[in-house]
């Protein structure tokens, strides 16, 4: 049976389903919902919520749950995210999974509330210090937000590293329909956990390595997860690309909007076709590059100066030409705006 | 060494070789004089006579005892610069069983931490801090702590510090003493055998406190840093007793477990229940698709307060019962009232684009204010249904058919100005036939609990209806399609 349900109580949802027990937050428009509705639901199922200090106190709160075993999350918005940097830097040293929620806002600074894609290089990119990447998972609908936090979790476990949520508040506050399967969720077992036992005594959670040679082969260990999680994680979606001569390229709430955009340009003659990356890193470059191989120009839309569209470009590596359209400060392109300037764009090559 | 129990071997909570360290694995990194060595051996000692060295867990900080996991044969974590209160509650709450300890210097505890040590010790934290507070940064090479004392030459304080600079010397056991609910907190110095005992004391009734499930404690040791201070050990440990101690002094700042109130009990749930999805039920993946349920944009915009959010929530819950594709999106912003609100409803056969309408064919303006701003927006062939018995003046929208619905005065005289929106949903029900109006009165049946509330709902669903059946009069305001009323 499918319920109707707001795009940041999904996320809670997805996170009980999954099995986690822990959530550790601090409040912040537009990601507070995602708090409180883990304030209600989390401690019903037997888990832990707590509402920190700050959004440095989550972090690393979530660091110590995550180090004692439990699947654990924590949600906020671009200056809490820049806050929570540190401590995901050192859950990624030390190879804790956790997950992460960023519902984007207007920035920089304190900006405004309204949805943004403009943290794309902090979350995407790293953010904090180190060589480490964060699992990024961008939901499009409500559906999403729930069916990608299980997965969250499951890909934190499954590499020992932060997974982040990256959506905004448009997706966070929409109603749509959820259908739930229920299912019974397997965590996997983490004999490497501190869990205040005999048999956990040995172990040791940290990311601390003083020799260089040392840190080397420890960044060297991370790396190949990374190159694993390249090969194995990427995630992406497809609509009307098989004969399009304009491949339109975005992510989350764009890309319900690109979608609109392509069934209106088709209407209008224009063969165009909508790219979704799903996973944000890894980057689906290779899908993207098999998918573009026959347009005739790709554009990259997001809320954002053009962050994303360096990817884009990097997996084309000049292959086709790339545009880049976005809008910032919380104005979401409207369906007809891309039309226009998909048609301005395709006029200017002809 | 009389009153003294002698011990000739290492306590068993230590490993007997530090293998995590690369070399020098039988002796310490510490620095000879140093007071962490002792802390250490008193905690260690303490684990074991407790008997709870397989649950223990050591929260290394950053600093000096950033190592601590090179001795401790416990479960270890080592965590951010200032964290380990934070760490460490999670660590305890997840597995309440574990006995967990937060070992901090005064650089961690008592500057860049200071809000995670304050909050772990308010919320009662069953866990243990032990604080070891030598006046100085040790690791990063001798700069300022906020425990230095006035006058004390550090690198940061070259002139010793100035107390118009830098503030005085922060007293962290008085200060949490502010604090109801921490359980135990007391200051002890290492700077002699006596004192090295009642130290230990102190350590053993902390754990035994948490043990016990006792709540909150924190030892602060005065302790000597023979090499940052550029003095010999056992000069150092004389300035520990004789001028440290002036300013810090020794004691125990609290020592009763604080009388908490009942708190409010809540409802325990299975997975199933929490997320709203009843055990074993069939899932029906199919839409239907209906041949009275319509495709529709509508935007739905008015004051805070109307309830035009509920409105749209209403719509696009008929629609799901109805297997269509719904989105719902609302406006937001900061909480705040009598603001203006509106959203947007997609009802759809097809999966659903963008959830942003630009262009909706039906507008719901619930004042005058909306009416203005969207009326021009509506798409061509559109329909406004407006909060009114007529138009403001001057108002024209050619482009769409114009319904006026007095849905705020027609709920007054129900009784209730807070079904206007009821009112109004009824009418484009109706209006549009989008869906069937029994589809409104059985998802009201779902979602008011409030018998007197729902009747009231009901009525305000027929009024709504009735209103455009029988008080639209066809044709009455003439305008350019010929449809208008």
């Amino acid at each position: 049976m499918r319920q109707l349900c707001k795009g940041n109580v999904a996320i809670v949802k997805g996170a009980v389903l999954a099995g986690c027990k822990a959530f550790y937050g601090y409040p912040i428009t537009p990601a507070s919902e995602i708090a409180e509705y883990a304030a209600l639901l989390i401690p019903e199922v037997g888990g832990t919520f707590l509402q920190a200090e700050s959004e440095v106190a989550a972090i690393n709160m979530v660091y110590g749950a995550s180090s004692a075993g439990q699947r654990v999350m924590s949600a906020s918005s671009g200056p809490g995210l820049s806050l929570m940097q540190e401590g995901i830097s050192y859950m990624a040293g030390a190879e804790l999974p956790g997950v992460i929620v960023d519902v984007v806002r207007g920035g920089p600074g304190l900006g405004n509330i309204a949805p943004e894609q403009s943290d794309y290089f902090a979350i995407v990119k790293g953010g904090g210090h180190g060589c480490y990447r964060n699992l990024v998972l961008a939901p499009s609908s409500v559906q999403e937000m729930f069916d990608l936090t299980v997965l969250a979790f499951e890909l934190a476990d499954r590499y020992r590293n932060p997974a982040v949520i990256m959506t905004d508040g448009f997706v966070g506050q929409m109603m749509e329909p959820l259908e739930i399967k229920m299912r019974d969720i397997v965590q996997p077992e983490k004999d490497w956990a501190v869990k205040g036992t005999a048999e956990s005594k040995k172990n040791m959670i940290s990311s601390i390595v003083l020799e260089p040679d040392a840190l080397e082969e420890h960044v060297r260990k991370l790396e190949a997860k990374y190159q694993l999680a390249q090969e194995l994680e990427s995630r992406y979606e497809n609509y009307l690309t098989e004969d399009a001569d304009i491949l339109l390229v975005g992510f989350g709430i764009v890309s319900r909007v690109l979608r609109s955009a392509v069934d209106q340009l088709r209407a209008q003659g224009m063969k165009a076709g909508l790219f979704r990356p799903i996973t944000l890193w890894p980057f689906p470059s290779r899908e993207l590059c098999e998918t573009a191989k026959h347009v005739k120009q790709v554009l990259a839309v997001e809320l954002s100066t053009g962050m994303m569209v360096e990817d884009v470009k990097l997996a084309l590596n000049g292959s086709v030409p790339v545009e880049y359209y976005g809008r910032v400060g919380g104005n979401v392109p409207m369906t007809e705006e891309i039309t226009a300037q998909v048609f301005a764009r395709m006029a200017a090559h002809v | 060494m009389e009153g003294y129990q002698v011990i000739h071997e290492k306590s068993p909570a230590f490993y007997t070789r530090y293998e995590r360290k690369a070399e020098m694995q039988n002796q310490t990194h510490y620095c000879p004089g140093c007071g962490h060595g002792v802390v250490h051996k008193l905690i260690a000692e303490a684990l074991t006579e407790l008997g709870v060295q397989d649950r223990a867990v050591l929260v290394s900080p950053v600093g000096c005892s950033v190592f601590a996991y090179y001795y401790f044969d416990v479960g270890n974590v080592q965590v951010a610069h200032g964290r380990a209160p934070a760490a460490a509650t999670a660590l305890k709450r997840a597995n309440p069983e574990s006995i967990v300890m937060a070992y901090q210097g005064d650089g961690d505890l008592a500057a860049i931490g200071t809000a995670e040590i304050i909050h772990a010790a308010n919320r009662g934290e069953n866990i243990c801090v032990f604080f070891v507070n030598n006046s100085i940064y040790g690791m990063t090479g001798g700069q300022m702590a906020p425990t230095t004392l006035v006058g004390q030459r550090s690198t940061t304080s070259p002139w010793g510090r100035r107390s118009h600079n830098e503030g005085l010397p922060i007293h962290v056991c008085e200060l949490l003493a502010a604090l109801e609910t921490p359980t135990y907190l007391e200051r002890v110095s290492l700077h002699d055998m006596k004192n090295i005992m009642k130290a230990k004391k102190a350590v053993k009734k902390a754990l035994q406190i948490q043990k016990d499930g006792g709540g909150f404690s924190l030892v602060e040791f005065l302790s000597p840093c023979p090499t940052i201070m550029k003095m010999d050990p056992v000069v150092c440990r004389k300035w520990v007793g004789e001028t440290l101690m002036k300013t810090f002094p020794l004691g125990v700042f609290r020592d009763h477990k604080p009388e908490l109130p009942v708190d409010a009990k809540f409802p325990h749930k299975t997975i199933a229940e929490a997320l709203e999805v009843a055990d074993g039920q069939t899932v029906d993946l199919v839409p239907r698709r209906h041949h009275h349920c319509r495709d529709l944009t509508v935007k739905m915009a008015g004051f805070g307060g109307q309830g035009i959010l509920l409105m749209g929530q209403l719509l696009a819950e008929m629609g799901l019962r109805e297997q269509m594709e719904v989105s719902w999106l609302p406006s937001y912003g900061p909480e705040m009232r009598s603001g203006s609100a509106h959203c947007h409803v997609i009802l759809s056969h097809d999966r659903i684009g963008s959830p942003l309408l630009s262009q909706p064919e039906v507008l719901v303006a619930m004042n005058e204010l909306s009416l203005h701003k969207f009326g021009p927006t509506v798409a061509s062939g559109g329909l406004i249904l407006y909060n009114s018995t007529k138009l403001p003046e001057g108002f024209s929208a050619p482009q769409a058919r114009v319904v006026c619905v007095p849905a705020s005065e027609i709920a007054d005289t129900m009784g209730s100005a807070k079904v206007a929106n009821v009112v109004m949903l009824a009418a484009l029900l109706e209006e549009t036939e989008c869906l069937p109006t029994e589809s409104a009165i059985a998802v009201l049946e779902e979602t008011v609990k409030n018998p007197k509330l729902l009747e009231l709902d009901k009525q305000a669903i027929a009024a709504g209806r009735d209103y455009v059946d029988t008080q639209i009069e066809v044709g009455a305001v003439s305008q350019p399609d010929g449809y208008s009323y």
